[in-house]
Parts: C-alpha cells; structure tokens; sequence
C-alpha cells in the first residue's frame, strides 16, 4: 500500500513538539549547558568543560566521594526493596480471591497506599516511628527492643525500607493479580488433570504468565525507588549523618543548598543515564529470558 | 483402564435445589464400557461437557455417584482419579519444550526417568512430534500446539479413561480428518477407555463404536451409529443425525395405519395401544421417501425445490402444513410441481411426545 503523502500532517504534531520542546528538551539543554559551566552568582557564566563530570567520576575529590556514596546507597535500597517487593506482591496476588465480593474489598484495600500523597506517607511514619509519641517507636522500645531513626542507622534503613514496602508493594500485587486474572481456567483444570502439585502449577503456568506484568513491575519499582527523594527526606532527612542520603537528596543538597549549579547538572545528568542504562539492561535481560532463542515457526 | 458407571448422576450449576428443570445435566444412569470409543454427541448447551467434567472431577456433581471399576470416586479430586482429559483449546506449559510437555503428567506422578522417556518417545512418534521434541512449545502453531495437549493425555498408560473435549475445534479441516483417524487408530494400538465430545456427528460418527446423543441436558439414546439411523428412540436424534434430518410429521396412528393429510400409509407394525393425550407424530428418514408421479394411491405433495447433493438427489416438498424431504429416484423429472411420495414401512417409526413407541410386529 502507498503511504499517502501530505505535509499538512507537519501542522497538526507542531503543537506537540513545541509542547516536548519547552517542557523537556529546552530544560535539558539548560541542565547540559549548565554542566558546562562554573558561576558565582550574578548571572555570570564561565566555561568549565567536562572538568565537573571529571571530578564527579572522581572519587577521591570531594563530589565524586558523595556521589559514589549516594550512589551505592540507592543501589542497595533498590536491590533490598525488590527482593522484598516483588516476592511478597506475587504471593499477595497469589493470595487474593478470585471472585465474589471480597474482591472489591482487597482491591480497595491494596489501593489505599497508592493513593497517599509521598510526603503524606512520610509524614505517617516519621510520626509512626517516633519513640516518644509513635505507636510502632513507643511499641518497640516499651518491649525492649531499643528503636530509633533518628540516632541509628539500622533503624533509619529499616524504617525507609518497611516504610517504601508498605507504599508499593500493592502495586506489584495488582500487577501480578492482572496477570494471574488473564489465565483461562482450562490452564488450571489442564494441570489438575496433569496431577501438578501447587508449586508445579506455580512454575509451569502462573509464573510464566506473570512474566510480562513482572517485567513492568520490576522496571516501574526500580525507576521509582532509584529516584526516592520525599518519603525518605520527610522521615530521615537522610541521616543519621549521611546514611539514607540516596542520590536526589545529594543532589538537592548540591544544587539549592550550596547552588552550585555546574556540580549539580553535571551529576544530574549522569544519574538520568545511569536510570536509563539500568531499565534497558533489565528489560533486554528480562525479555530475553521470558521468549526462547530465535527459532522458526514450527508447523507439525 | 476400567468400567465407568453412572449412577443417578445429575448437576445444576445453581445448587442442588434448583428446580429439576434447570439442570445442566438431568439425572442419568449408564455405562461406559472398558476399553471402548464413545462419542458424546449435541447441541451446545446440551449439558455434554459437563458430563466430561463430572467424570474427570472438575466439577463435583449436585447428586449421584460415579463408580470406576464399582469403585466410588465421587469425592475425589481430579488428580486423585486416573484420569485424562484434553480441552478445546490448546494448553501448553510456556516455558517447558514440547518433551518435557508431554512428561508433564507422568513426573507429577513420580515415575521412573527411563519410563517417562520410553513412554513419551512412543507418544510423540504416534503423533508424529518426534522431530520437534526438544523445541519449546509457545511457538509452535495451534495445530501443533493441540497435538501436545491430546499427547499428553495419551501418554499415561494407566488411566481409567480419556476424555476429549471438542479437542479438534482449532484444527484445519484436512488435518482434522488425519488426526480423527489418528486417534481411532491410537484407541485400538493403546487400548483406551476414550469418550469424545463434540457436536459434529460426522466426527462422532466416524470416531466411536458408540454414540451418545444428548439433548436439553438427558441422554436421548446411546447406540451404534447404526441404530441411531436406522431407529432414532427420539425426534431429537432423528433429525439431529442424517443430513437432512428425518422427516417429522403429526399423524393419526390406529393399528397398522397412519393418517397424515387424510391419506392412509401402511405401517409394517401394529400399534395397537398409544399412550392416551400424547401428540403423536411419525418419522421416516428421507432415504425411505421416494418422489413418484402423481397417483392416487400415493400421498400427493408439492416440490418446492431439489436439492442435488451429486451422488443423491432430495426434494423438499410440502404435505399439507408439514415439509418433507424425500429422496428423486435417478432419472425422475418433473412434469409440474406434482408429486407422490412412496413411503418403506419398514422404516416408517411412530413417537408419542418424541419418544419412540415399539409397535408389536
């Protein structure tokens, strides 16, 4: 068939593009430009190079220590809350009914964290956590076990972990009860058939259709917890010290506290393509393993 | 491999005490015989694949027993009971190859390695899947795809029966005609129970020694395909099996003569006692309707139209109120749209409220 040719079309995606044209490549450019250069205030530019990217992929300068830092930090929160996150889902959405009215009920309920505003679930536990007046702080240090974010690292990590685990492992539940909803029963009443026990039922069917809903579960988690800023700066400001300090808390502190813009942009800029890099490496791994090697279509 | 009996079975998907009348499957009792080759044969919505299901256990009937070997497993679940069941649609296990598909059923039963290999190379080599046995199954086409699904209800050499639901619907019309004869060749080579559903009765009838018709939830008759065209025991199986069905006429029935549009066809049996206040009709297949000139001792009717199937002819007439469809003998042509028709009493049956009555010869 011929592509039909009209350049009219041109008129009707120029809104568009001047749309993505100010509210994302022109702020871009900016951050790009910035990275380039050094200032003092006065609106006063001076031409710095990649001298900030090379200080930041230093780590025995100053920046480069807090950005590596920061950096294995959010990896290990991100790592931890997924290995968390993602198991409990599935067993969450294993866990659902199927029909009749209790479905509703636990959609609603799984819902309801998602709903919070970010700042508000900080909010929740900062004073959920408290030792003084928090029913789980008060709770834990009345039973003996010493609890306290506010001085103690552990607790700081435990807190921002259970805390984002509350927040979002619904998310991957309802992901994967989509999944598991999208299964005909002839799958379930073929391996009954089959004499498959729970667990063969689990391996043979229910995880490889969850597989496309986890692959969106999993990049969407990563994403998200990859570029936490709110939950963790309303309950720790991450502290103690510098221990929940993840990547956009270095980079707030960097560029509204000491204004270093070129700093700022540079290291920016770099988090952006680290996010970027890690979804594309999850998603060839992932579908690559859920399709089999390039093979002919078969006919028997 | 054993007997399968139905005792009183029944099943309403609404619970037991819904009234009789909405039943999915009305109170049946029956056998099916070790080793035979059945076909369940209906409508859609005749209550078929619940019975298949009430066999296999996926669905627990609202009352009734079901006996293997006169053993009750009514309480059973499915994988308790040795049985196999293959689906409309093809079911495949995505991540596993077609082998290890088809060796499914056997190590969730814990048999020996070398057995499991044994059984399901002889499997595959029957359905000609040998050559692909080690490729994952999701690419496969649908055809290949449902070859997976009956080899893995073939290859357990235990079970008690297997049970075919529809299971060529996604399959190409020639490829359905080799994979039937297939699996009546795998029913005599493996020596399996297999009851199959379907709502074709030229694959029921080129599938199975007996053929089960059902109708509305009952079982209407279960015979031969044989007796089921030579003597229907209902109406429904009379004009359900035959293309075109039997002919299914009101008529006033005394003794050794039925009345129809005032004329008088002799019957070969003599129906001397009918039920009082039941409609009565009769029924002859279209085979044992020959059109004839006009006579007068011949029931007069008008052609409406011939249908040429090549090898026969039919013409469908109008008696009266009532359509008939009778066979055109070779070489018979039509001066105008007159005709007589030429009934075989020996094939002529009478049904008081569509169920057939014996007459006394």
């Amino acid at each position: 068939m011929d592509k039909t040719v009209n350049q009219k079309a041109w008129f009707l995606v120029l809104p568009v593009f001047l749309v993505v044209a100010f509210s994302a490549v022109l702020p871009l450019m900016t951050v790009v430009n910035y990275s380039l250069q050094d200032t003092f205030g006065n609106n006063q530019f001076f031409w710095n190079g990649v001298g900030w990217f090379k200080e930041l992929l230093d780590p025995t300068t100053d920046l480069g220590e807090r950005f590596f830092a920061s950096l294995w930090r959010n990896l290990l929160f991100s790592a931890i809350i997924l290995a968390i996150e993602v198991p409990l889902g599935i067993v969450v959405a294993l866990a659902m009914p199927r029909e009749g009215w209790t479905v509703a009920v636990c959609l609603v309920i799984l819902a309801l964290p998602l709903l919070i505003p970010f700042n508000v679930v900080g909010t929740i536990w900062q004073i959920f956590g408290r030792p003084d007046i928090g029913l789980l702080g008060y709770t834990l240090n009345s039973l003996g076990i010493p609890y306290n974010y506010v001085s103690n690292e552990f607790d700081a990590w435990a807190t921002v972990i259970v805390m984002d685990v509350w927040h979002w492992t619904s998310l991957v539940a309802l992901l994967c009860y989509a999944g598991l909803k999208s299964i005909p029963d002839a799958y379930y009443q073929a391996a009954q058939i089959d004499g498959a026990s729970r667990w063969a039922v689990f391996r043979a069917i229910q995880l490889p259709k969850m597989n496309r809903v986890l692959l969106i579960a999993v990049l969407l988690r990563f994403m998200d917890s990859f570029m936490i800023y709110t939950e963790p700066f309303v309950v720790t400001g991450g502290g103690p010290g510098n221990s929940t300090t993840f990547i956009s808390i270095e980079l707030v502190k960097i560029a509204l506290g000491q204004f270093d813009l070129g700093k700022a942009a540079a290291l920016s800029l770099v988090y952006n393509l680290i996010i970027l890099i890690v979804c594309w490496v999850f998603y060839t791994v992932m579908t690559n393993a859920g399709a089999e090697r390039p093979q002919k279509e078969g006919s028997v | 491999m054993s007997r399968i009996d139905l005792v009183d079975l029944a099943h309403s998907y609404s619970g037991n005490d819904a009234p009789p009348e909405s039943f999915a499957l009305k109170p049946v009792t029956m056998t099916w015989r070790q080793g035979g080759a059945y076909a369940l044969l209906g409508p859609s919505g005749c209550g078929k694949t619940t019975l298949l299901n009430l066999i296999s256990g996926i669905v627990t009937p609202s009352r009734g027993k079901i006996l293997f070997d006169g053993k009750d497993i009514t309480p059973l679940s499915t994988q308790k009971r040795n049985i196999a069941q293959v689906f409309q649609f093809p079911v495949i296990y995505d991540t596993m190859t077609v082998g290890e598909n088809l060796a499914f059923p056997l190590k969730n039963r814990g048999v020996p390695k070398a057995e499991i290999a044994a059984r399901v190379r002889r499997i595959a080599n029957l359905l000609d899947l040998a050559p692909y046995l080690n490729r994952k199954a999701t690419r496969l086409t649908a055809d290949a795809k449902q070859k997976i699904s009956l080899g893995r209800g073939l290859v357990r050499s235990d079970v008690a029966a297997v049970l075919f639901d529809e299971p060529l619907t996604v399959i190409d019309p020639e490829l359905k005609w080799q994979l039937r004869s297939k699996l009546k060749a795998l029913h005599r080579e493996l020596d399996l129970t297999m009851i199959y559903v379907t709502h074709d009765q030229t694959e029921a009838l080129t599938f199975a020694d007996t053929v089960v018709v059902m109708h509305d939830g009952r079982v209407v008759q279960s015979g031969t395909p044989a007796e089921l065209f030579d003597k229907p025991a209902h109406t429904f199986v009379g004009y359900f099996i035959g293309s075109p069905g039997m002919n299914i006429v009101p008529a006033h029935v005394d003794g050794r003569e039925a009345r129809i549009d005032g004329h008088t066809i002799g019957l070969h049996r003599n129906y001397g006692v009918l039920p009082a206040g039941a409609k009565i009709e009769i029924g002859v297949r279209p085979e044992f309707v020959d059109v004839a000139p006009p006579a007068s001792g011949l029931l007069s009717a008008t052609i409406e139209r011939i249908d040429d199937l090549g090898r026969i002819r039919f013409a469908r007439v109008r008696v009266g109120d009532s359509k008939f469809a009778a066979r055109v003998p070779p070489g018979f042509s039509v001066p105008n749209n007159m005709a007589g028709l030429v009934f075989d009493p020996a094939h002529v049956h009478v049904y008081a409220d569509s169920r057939l009555v014996e007459g006394v010869a």
